[in-house]
């Protein structure tokens, strides 16, 4: 653990690590708001600022919490960041607050949040914490861009409210209902599990051959 | 323990008041612009709006402010200063929090002419098609609000009925699988219609007259 160092912490939530595609946490939201591609971005950014904040604070205070509290006291923290995210929103855009919806308030029972600061940041330095937070938040936000942009893309021909085809694109209105957050998700995992099924057999070709070498 | 939680619960109180107080101004702004062009989109003939309060002594007085605590309507007039319609605000409970809506009257055809939904935590995909489906949101550009011979309620109580067996103009087309959020609008119209379009025929002078003393 110790030989780890800060940028390992971020790094490994993008990919290795990733909270959707590998660890498939905070599902909720994921598939209920990744029907367009700005909601997504929306919610990915919101979850990934409660996720660094929580994560510095629950770190910060990790000898002062008595450990037959320590769940309220994290829900406590997170609650409070979700309600200062709920109303930067409203200040932003009234518009994107109704898009969202009650998906907002929602972000406090978000496992993949406390999963973080009960298995890491209360056991690890500030430091790494937001390491962490920030590579968790990004890699949320990333599977969140890539689930909406192809229910988007798909559902409603367009990208971010642009236009991507001609208007005899027929779209696959499925997409944008509950059941195309379930097929992108599906095909996403397919991916993400042939990437990685694919170099865990290149690794273990290599290892068989660097043995039969050894015999020869 | 307790010096811990309630150092946190302490920390986490004032965080979330400055925030609060910080954002405020902006939120109400936000949400008085976002009024203004809901009633232009509920009556699409009005390029005016003026605010107006109820007495039941006084009839309509113009912009009552705040502090009387009375209930504002939104009376919309066209380019030449007359009287197109009235913005009215409605609230009641949905399926899952208290749905809040605005629905513009029409003096001239006894009917609503549109309606929008301004605040609602419907469940995504089902009750809050209320705002998205066009059959549905069709329901609300003509539906009839004739009062009754006495002059004291509607005629017809807004009712929604199931889909697809609308016969009468009264009648709201349901959503299917959105059973409750579909009557929940009907019942807010209906609980708002009932009060309001017999204070608003039985002023209609106090309305017209309110664009000329601006």
């Amino acid at each position: 653990m110790t030989t780890r160092t800060a940028s390992d912490e971020f790094l490994k939530g993008l990919w290795k690590e990733n909270p959707v595609f590998v660890q498939v946490l905070g599902m909720c939201p994921v598939l209920a708001v990744s029907n367009t591609a700005m909601n997504a971005l929306a919610m990915g950014l919101a979850t990934a600022f409660v996720l660094v904040m929580s994560n510095a604070v629950v770190s910060s205070l990790r000898h002062f919490i008595p450990k037959q509290v320590r769940i309220a006291t994290y829900i406590l923290v997170i609650a409070t960041f979700v309600t200062v995210v709920d109303y930067a929103i409203q200040a932003i855009s009234l518009e994107l607050y109704r898009a969202l919806g009650a998906f907002i308030s929602l972000i406090v029972v978000n496992c993949l949040i406390l999963g973080r600061a009960e298995a890491f940041a209360s056991k690890n330095t500030v430091g790494r914490s937001v390491m962490d937070g920030l590579g968790m938040g990004v890699g949320f936000v990333f599977a969140l861009l890539f689930l909406g942009g192809v229910r988007e893309i798909l559902g409603m021909g367009s990208l971010f409210g642009v236009r991507l085809f001609p208007d005899s694109f027929q779209e696959w209105v499925v997409m944008i209902l509950p059941s195309g957050g379930f097929f992108s998700l599906a095909g996403w995992l397919v991916l993400f599990n042939w990437l990685e099924k694919r170099k865990a057999d290149k690794a273990e070709r290599a290892r068989v051959s660097g043995l039969r070498g050894e015999v020869a | 323990m307790y010096r811990a939680m309630v150092g946190v619960g302490v920390a986490c109180g004032l965080l979330i008041v400055t925030v609060f107080q910080g954002t405020l101004p902006i939120i109400q702004r936000n949400k008085a612009e976002a009024l203004q062009k809901a009633i232009f989109r509920v009556l699409p003939k009005a390029t005016t709006s003026a605010a107006f309060g109820f007495d039941p002594t006084r009839g309509f007085v113009s912009d009552p402010g705040d502090s009387l605590g009375m209930r504002r309507v939104y009376a919309g007039y066209d380019d030449t200063g007359a009287l197109v319609g009235v913005a009215l605000e409605a609230q009641g409970m949905g399926y899952q929090d208290v749905i809040g809506i605005i629905y513009g009257y029409s003096f001239e055809e006894h009917a609503i002419i549109g309606m929008e939904v301004l605040e609602s935590k419907e469940t995504p995909g089902l009750g809050d098609k209320i705002e998205t489906d066009p059959d549905f949101v069709a329901n609300f550009n003509r539906l009839d609000v004739s009062l009754a011979d006495d002059g004291t309620g509607l005629a017809h109580p807004i009712v929604a009925v199931a889909r697809g067996t609308k016969t009468e103009p009264w009648q709201v087309d349901s959503i299917t699988g959105a059973t409750i959020s579909s009557e929940a609008i009907a019942a807010i119209l209906n609980g708002s219609a009932q009060t309001w379009v017999p204070r608003i025929e039985g002023h209609l002078d106090d309305l017209k007259r309110g664009n000329d003393n601006r």
